[in-house]
């Protein structure tokens, strides 16, 4: 399946991008669409294990995507 | 109960006002702002952005889990994204209980809740023209 993974803050920096769009396995797991990602520009040094969001909410990394879902990249965060 | 994320100044006595009710006899409020000096840096502002679909859902529950745990349903959030200048407000909460107690201690778990879980970034931008965000690697 196709996914338009969103990305904010230095991650859509370091991508020069505000979404990317990657292609996983129809049973791709979080940390699949993070690996996938990662690959798209390896210079870009994301980190393995960046915070995700499935939906509006925060994911692990063995939380099955399904095609329609909203994944994003969450830089570590610094409201307030 | 109200949250938002906004892009316009935040009025914090409409907040305070928003959340009086005769039944309270304590409202606190917490107003964070832009402060001139970070990490021995002079700084001139900060570029609040935000996720904001998951930022605004993620407020909506820290203020019902404040309300649930302290015991009101008179709790009002404002986050700021944009420009934010230096002394300006960038976060407001505000919280009215019958008791002062319970009103600051919401107050302060609220805040603590802001920074650990709601998708928010800040771009500091120095008086010699550079610009960084703060608490990341990139």
């Amino acid at each position: 399946m196709t996914l338009d993974v969103l990305l904010f803050a230095s991650y859509a920096d370091a991508l020069g991008a505000r979404s990317v769009r990657v292609v996983v396995a129809d049973d791709a797991r979080v940390a699949d669409v993070v690996r996938a990602v990662r690959a798209l520009a390896p210079e870009a040094a994301l980190p393995e294990r960046p915070l995700v969001a499935v939906n509006h909410r925060y994911a692990k990394g063995d939380q099955l995507v399904q095609g329609t879902d909203e994944v994003a990249l969450i830089p570590p965060v610094a409201g307030g | 109960m109200r949250t938002a994320i906004v892009s316009a100044p935040i009025d914090v006595a409409a907040l305070t006002a928003e959340v009086a009710a005769p039944a309270n006899g304590a409202v606190s409020l917490f107003v964070g702002t832009v402060r001139d000096v970070n990490d021995g840096r002079a700084v001139t502002g900060i570029e609040y952005s935000a996720y904001s679909a998951m930022a605004e859902r993620e407020l909506d529950e820290i203020a019902r889990e404040a309300g649930a745990r302290y015991g009101t349903t008179h709790v009002v959030v404002e986050h700021r994204t944009g420009y934010v200048a230096l002394g300006a407000a960038s976060v407001a909460i505000a919280v009215a209980h019958a008791h002062r107690g319970p009103a600051m201690d919401a107050t302060r778990w609220i805040i603590e809740q802001i920074k650990e879980r709601v998708p928010i970034w800040k771009m500091e931008h120095y008086v010699d023209g550079a610009r960084e965000w703060v608490g990341q690697q990139s």
